[in-house]
């Protein structure tokens, strides 16, 4: 067996961007979106440790629900769950090799982040109209500045899985199994998202 | 078995039909390789090659280079500085280029002096050394150590190199705002920051495109040791410095993002008016400030540290990495105690998440979590004195190659002991108490980081230019450069302690001279430490000559070294050529078979060293020339 020319073959190519490595069980891409993930832990958990400390030294605190849109956001909560749901069936149809479910249930999620980001939009303009900013209380500082950072999050989701759908949808034809992996690593993606509004929805609308 | 002619290359023994075959091999590589480097060149254009490349050895030089930049500037916003605190009010025609609304007739004013101070500690920490330490040196080493053909994402890392320039270029751009710099210390403690001149809105924007851009790259360095390691590359048999690096990289991943949340929070405090920093009835300059209150100030210091300690570490293991890697060359013995080292790094890497709050024991935050951090301080001592000690036995009973990168490494250690030692009496609270916020600080800091980390920077770049050009740079202008340097730099930072210990405060204008304990001590000290300075500024000009003439050589294609010129056991010396080649790295992909630092082992005969990739033993088969029945199964597989 010719083991130098085999792996001259190799050389150029970076390996296990597909396939995963056998001692590590990962492909590239996964290990490196969960690592990315671990820094957002670290953002947001930044962020809520900041919530807490002010939170616990105001004399007084106001009640989310008081003012803001609780339906909408219990809607929206929904929506975002639904669309952890339609990205994983995305992934199992690619990974069944059927392409146009594929497609189907990624416009569906896209569809979903796209929703959320309107009735966002729509949370917002009301507090405008109402007078309320981001520098009239604490509250709404935090609150703006979490939402806020937790919808340009969305947006890159929406932006990710835009591409894929259209232009990037192409590789399905040269490079199935990497097409299913980008799926999978910005499906990852989009669960944490998911899950970061599942904290931020009851402590901001709901305590 | 039939008896197979053995012939000897190198330093190897061959079986003549294996040696053939191998040759025949290396004949094809060439001319592929020839033929790639032929159409590569043709189809990708000058700004896809050098600077937008998805190379990491090239992305490494350009960091390199970007960072060397940054470190030459902030240096000379240190000698500005240095001036004034030498000669207070004094006019200097130098001052002059820094404009009339800063320093008019060539007299530095306070405001100034608070925007120099600023940006040379920002400059020096976030562009110069940790992209030299991190981008450089692990972007251009740590995919050769590991026998990887690339990074395991190119794009990202090409994509963090361009986040990394645009940030220090927003820093640097605040110098022609009318205001000016910011001006709040590298720490920019709120509310100070929060209410400062515009050029803190630039300093936070610098910052989010630099935690960005670290952000990438450590994503990019974890998963490229994890996943691309060669074949018998294990994690016991990784070069220190890529334990090191891995180590960073996790350290960059997990702290940077507090600072990015906290940089986010600051910058909607001074853009959107909101008041997560600023407490309730603030009054600025006898008006009451319109907000609504009730923000925390110490909240900024605890997400900034909870950062800035672990980015310490990030300044100083890579700093460990390469002196282990130079020491284990030029002692030509193995690391004493790899493992404990690695040990110790890893626990370096735990505990620098625990300790941030040692710098705010004077917050009055409670006697209880004082005790708390000063207690993880003492213990994260512990590792890092294991590494120094193991570094230092390792010099025991060596014939040392006193080359000029060794010279750096060496000086190193003693220089890090300082700054580390006297780091201690800051860790215990009582002792804190006193020395915080004085020279002494400073004293302490630049010793781990100008005198340590820097040497270990130049004993890289020293060491690795001939990896990175063909060339090694002269040994004699080395030597004049290191003890230059060597001298100056204990001039310009050992008065400090002094200084600090008769409580001299930190960021004082005129260096103290006008507080009555601080005069006598200031008046005597900060002349000669900022001629010592100047000095430093000397001696780096043979340095830059010896660089760029050597670089120009290069450039020109004159090598004036072999492919190993330190007989180095590491594989991105022994696998593959000095430069290497452009994408791909490797003729071949290594396979590895030993430890890092196979120096005078068992395995070497008639050399001293033998590589990680080396196939067959140095030794001469006994019984006649024959291998061994169990090696020739184990290459037939």
């Amino acid at each position: 067996m010719d083991a130098h020319a085999e792996a001259h073959e190799h050389v150029l190519e970076i390996p296990y961007t597909v396939h995963p490595r056998p001692d590590t069980g990962l492909y590239n891409a996964k290990l490196g979106i969960w690592l990315f993930l671990a820094s957002e832990v670290m953002l947001f958990g930044a962020l809520f440790s900041s919530f807490i400390l002010i939170r616990t030294a105001a004399p007084v605190w106001p009640r989310g629900w008081e003012f803001l849109n609780v339906p909408l956001a219990t809607a929206n909560t929904f929506i975002l769950i639904a669309s952890s749901v339609t990205v994983v069936l995305a992934w199992a149809n690619l990974r069944l090799g059927n392409l146009k479910w594929g497609r189907i249930f990624i416009a569906l999620t896209l569809v979903c982040a796209l929703a959320f980001l309107v009735n966002k939009g729509f949370e917002y303009t009301h507090e405008f109209k109402e007078h309320r900013f981001p520098s009239t209380s604490n509250f709404l500082a935090i609150y703006f500045t979490m939402t806020g950072l937790h919808g340009l999050h969305v947006l890159g989701g929406v932006i990710v899985f835009s591409y894929l759908l259209l232009p990037g949808a192409k590789m399905w034809k040269t490079d199935r199994a990497r097409y299913t992996n980008r799926i999978e690593v910005c499906g990852l993606y989009w669960h944490f998202v998911d899950l970061v509004w599942i904290f931020l929805f009851p402590s901001l609308y709901l305590m | 078995m039939a008896q197979r002619k053995q012939l000897r290359v190198g330093n190897q023994w061959l079986y003549a039909d294996d040696a053939e075959r191998l040759l025949r091999d290396a004949i094809r590589i060439r001319d592929q390789e020839e033929q790639r480097h032929r159409i590569e060149g043709h189809v990708q254009p000058w700004w896809k090659r050098y600077v937008f490349s998805t190379d990491h050895k090239w992305i490494g030089l350009q960091y390199g280079f970007t960072a060397l930049c940054f470190l030459l500037f902030g240096f000379c916003l240190m000698i500005l500085m240095r001036l004034q605190l030498g000669w207070p009010g004094h006019a200097f025609s130098l001052m002059k280029i820094l404009g009339e609304n800063r320093a008019p007739g060539g007299v530095l004013l306070p405001e100034a002096y608070n925007q120099l101070g600023a940006m040379h500690g920002t400059i020096m920490v976030f562009l110069a050394i940790v992209p030299l330490a991190v981008g450089a040196f692990g972007n251009y080493v740590v995919p050769l150590q590991i026998g990887a053909p690339d990074m395991a994402f190119p794009k990202l890392n090409m994509i963090s190199y361009w986040c990394y320039l645009p940030g220090g270029l927003v820093m640097l751009s605040s110098f022609a705002l009318k205001d000016g710099t910011a001006n709040s210390g590298w720490t920019s403690y709120a509310p100070l920051s929060v209410i400062a001149t515009k050029g803190q809105t630039f300093w936070l924007f610098g910052m989010v495109l630099l935690i960005t851009s670290s952000l990438l790259g450590s994503v990019n360095f974890i998963v490229t040791i994890i996943q691309l390691r060669a074949k018998g590359m294990t994690f016991m048999r990784l070069p220190f410095f890529v334990w090191a690096q891995l180590v960073t990289g996790f350290l960059l991943l997990l702290a940077f993002p507090p600072l990015e949340a906290a940089a986010v929070l600051q910058l909607m405090d001074r853009v959107a008016g909101t008041s997560f920093f600023l407490p309730s009835g603030l009054v600025i300059s006898g008006q009451q400030l319109h907000n609504a209150g009730g923000g925390n100030p110490l909240l900024w210091q605890h997400l900034f540290w909870f950062l800035a300690h672990p980015e310490v570490y990030v300044l100083i293991l890579p700093a460990m990495g390469i002196v282990a890697e130079v020491i284990a060359n030029n002692t030509r013995k193995p690391l004493w105690g790899y493992r404990s080292m690695v040990g110790s790094v890893i626990f370096i890497g735990f505990m620098s998440f625990v300790v941030w709050a040692h710098h705010m024991f004077l917050t009055g935050m409670g006697t209880l979590i004082s005790a708390f951090f000063q207690t993880t301080t003492m213990i994260i001592s512990v590792p890092s004195v294991i590494i120094l000690t193991a570094l230092f036995i390792s010099l025991y009973g060596a014939s040392i190659r006193f080359t000029t990168p060794m010279l750096f490494a060496l000086a190193f250690l003693p220089m890090f002991g300082i700054g580390g030692l006297t780091g201690l009496p800051l860790g215990l609270v009582t002792a804190d108490l006193h020395l915080h916020d004085t020279y002494y600080v400073i004293g302490h800091f630049h010793y781990v980081v100008a005198p340590g980390t820097i040497f270990a920077m130049f004993a890289g770049i020293y060491y690795w230019f001939p990896k990175a050009t063909g060339r090694k740079l002269n040994d004699f202008w080395g030597r004049v450069h290191f003890w230059g340097s060597f001298l100056c730099i204990n001039g310009v930072f050992m008065p400090m302690f002094a200084q600090g210990l008769a409580g001299v405060s930190r960021r004082l204008y005129d260096g103290g001279i006008q507080y009555a304990h601080a005069k006598a001590i200031a008046e005597q000290t900060n002349p000669f430490m900022s001629i010592s300075a100047i000095g430093l500024l000397v001696f780096q000009v043979p340095f830059i000559f010896n660089f760029f003439a050597n670089v120009l050589a290069a450039m020109r294609g004159k090598k004036n070294v072999d492919d190993n010129p330190w007989q180095a056991t590491t594989i991105e010396w022994a696998a593959t050529t000095s430069p290497p080649l452009g994408h791909g790295n490797f003729a071949v992909l290594p396979v590895v078979h030993r430890g890092p630092y196979e120096y005078n082992c068992p395995e070497c005969t008639t050399t001293d060293f033998v590589p990680q990739h080396a196939e067959i033993a140095a030794v001469p088969p006994p019984g006649g020339g024959m291998l061994p029945e169990a090696a020739v199964a184990q290459r037939e597989m």
